[in-house]
């Protein structure tokens, strides 16, 4: 395999789009795409699966949940179930509306972290990471298009000049 | 153009002659004497006994009665006397403003859409005007009612009677406000407001479909913002009038936002169920499956909004416990168990699990589905908002209460799809409408 990319340059994101089409269309396979913003439907043209982070969140809610309600019954009514101020801590449910302040924060805390947590995991983002992107300028004003060598190096680099790119750049990963 | 199919417009008179019936029945077999009642009891109670069946309260109350003399039992059944008679009355009352909610909630989301200049909603502005096409006619039906109570028909508002106020000092003390005239005149105040603007927006609109330029616009969009001032003020006093007032001793400040809660959710979910029939016509082709969703959001999260209100009340007045506040929770939850509970199922939990799901919430029957869970859980919120003042532990959802929906499901049908049916179902002046027909999310 090759180790060899194409790193095609953009400056207008509707022009990327219409060149992601075009390359997909062509069956190129690419690499990455780096943009300095959010582009929409980039991740559609590109074919990238749904992301299922939000399903990891209901299920942290649910631990957080489960979590809130063994705590609060562990503590107000099992271990030391005391008369604070008459309210009835015979049985859980006697005594739930007071706990359901802290279940449902335990919920969106737990959903919350967790999924930034998650987040940062799956996207490999901590303090003291080296930097990924190519060429600086896509943190400014560039779109950069990596698209993988797989055959004639040429024919690919004449392809993708007539999707509107300014610069083209080959180089080893 | 939408044309009234014929097979709904059957439909709909079936509804209201069905419901007639049962309505005239339920207000005929109810019991003419004290003496009537005294019989009903002694046989309910003697089929309680053959059952084996006794719960909590009974018991208590059969307690009481052993230490007191043969006078409570009459009490008892003077009591019953006037839940009973009261039955048919509430069941129609709950019905009126059950349906009249809906389409007074349809109005204030269609101000907030005009007043927020959404792009998404234009193409279901006329599906809006249609579901509020029922507020003047909902509005006479529940001034009548208003009027006949005031005229000692029925006894849903006990602060009207004379003879309760000359024993009861807390009323005494709250007459300046709770007198018959004065609220006869607020009624007819907000209705006069809100039907003003529903025909005033649905002329502009209708205006501005063959309008060059944008002036009804911009007038719409001022008078919807005046219009939601008006109305945020004028929905919280009705809520004191027509459902706080029932309980003339019980107060609770957040009563306004929890009333506008239900009204919302269960007026957008009627929007998000006409505009799929509609669809399922073939006549709203402008209409996509984001618009649905939408809906669909707005329906789970005002779900939850009025979860959170409920609960809000709920549990300050269940923490602190003050005897004045808590009865009217004891009430509830001593003799409405089931629907008091039961819709939290309904309201919170059933939605908040289907509707969670964006997949899910662009599909028709999900939610359709849900949206008729959210209506019959808002049906029983408002019959347990109004029932335990006015029957009491005499509650049962029946042959009135079901026939009372049925005729006002009738007459509500058959006026908004007659109201559908009068203009192009596309406001098409609207400057927004390309941006609404594109919309996708």
């Amino acid at each position: 395999m090759s180790s060899k990319v194409i790193q095609a340059m953009y400056n207008d994101d509707d022009i990327l789009m219409d060149a992601v089409k075009e390359v997909r269309a062509a069956h190129h396979h690419i690499e990455e795409v780096y943009t300095p913003f959010p582009v929409h439907g980039l991740d559609k043209a590109m074919g990238l699966k749904g992301t299922r982070i939000a399903i990891t969140a209901f299920m942290y809610g649910c631990v957080g949940f489960s979590f809130a309600i063994w705590m609060m019954n562990y503590m107000m009514i099992e271990q030391w179930p005391q008369d604070i101020g008459g309210k009835p801590s015979f049985t859980f449910f006697q005594n739930m509306p007071a706990f359901v302040p802290i279940m449902f924060e335990l919920s969106v805390f737990f959903a919350a972290h967790l999924m930034v947590i998650t987040f940062y995991m799956r996207s490999r983002l901590w303090p003291f990471k080296e930097a990924e992107n190519p060429d600086p300028r896509t943190t400014d004003d560039m779109f950069v298009m990596e698209v993988a060598v797989d055959g004639n190096e040429k024919e690919l680099i004449s392809f993708l000049e007539n999707t509107g790119t300014v610069e083209i750049k080959v180089t080893e990963k | 153009m939408y044309t009234f199919s014929s097979k709904l417009k059957t439909f709909s008179y079936a509804l209201m002659i069905v419901g007639l019936i049962g309505v005239a029945y339920g207000f005929l077999s109810t019991p003419n004497s004290v003496e009537d009642v005294k019989v009903l009891l002694e046989e309910s109670h003697a089929s309680h006994d053959e059952a084996a069946v006794s719960h909590e309260p009974e018991a208590h109350v059969v307690a009481e009665e052993s230490n007191t003399t043969a006078h409570s039992d009459d009490t008892h059944a003077e009591h019953a006397f006037h839940y009973l008679k009261n039955k048919p009355w509430s069941a129609l009352y709950v019905a009126l403003f059950f349906f009249f909610m809906l389409s007074l909630g349809a109005l204030a989301f269609y101000a907030i859409q005009h007043a927020a200049q959404a792009g998404w909603s234009v193409v279901l502005f006329r599906v809006m005007e249609g579901i509020t096409a029922y507020l003047p006619v909902g509005a006479i039906l529940l001034f009548v009612f208003f009027v006949l109570s005031s005229l000692h028909f029925n006894h849903l508002f006990i602060w009207m009677d004379a003879d309760v106020v000359a024993h009861d000092e807390l009323i005494q003390n709250k007459a300046g406000y709770l007198n018959v005239p004065f609220f006869l005149i607020r009624a007819a105040i907000y209705m006069a407001g809100w039907i003003a603007y529903r025909q005033y927006a649905r002329k502009l609109t209708l205006a501005q479909d063959n309008a060059t330029d944008l002036s009804n616009y911009t007038k719409l969009f001022k008078s919807s913002a005046a219009f939601l001032v008006f109305f945020l003020v004028s929905e919280s006093m009705m809520s004191w009038d027509w459902i706080m007032s029932l309980d003339p001793h019980w107060f609770s400040t957040l009563f306004g936002w929890y009333v506008f809660a239900s009204m919302i959710v269960s007026a957008i979910t009627t929007i998000a169920l006409v505009s799929i029939y509609l669809k399922g016509k073939g006549y709203l082709e402008f209409v996509n499956n984001s618009h649905m969703h939408d809906l669909a959001k707005f329906m789970f999260g005002f779900s939850i909004f009025w979860t959170y209100l409920w609960f809000s009340q709920f549990m300050l007045i269940w923490y602190a416990d003050i005897p004045e506040e808590v009865t009217y929770f004891v009430s509830r939850f001593n003799e409405y168990k089931i629907p008091f509970l039961g819709m939290l199922v309904l309201n919170f939990v059933f939605p908040l699990l289907v509707l969670m799901n964006s997949d899910f919430k662009r599909v028709n029957w999900f939610i359709v589905c849900t949206g008729l869970v959210i209506l019959f859980g808002h049906y029983i919120d408002i019959f347990v908002m109004i029932m335990p003042a006015t029957v009491g532990d005499q509650w049962f959802i029946g042959i009135p209460e079901i026939s009372s929906v049925l005729l006002i499901a009738g007459i509500f049908i058959y006026v908004v799809f007659t109201a559908l049916s009068k203009a192009p179902l596309l406001a098409k002046g609207n400057p927004f409408i390309k941006e609404s027909e594109h919309f996708h999310y």
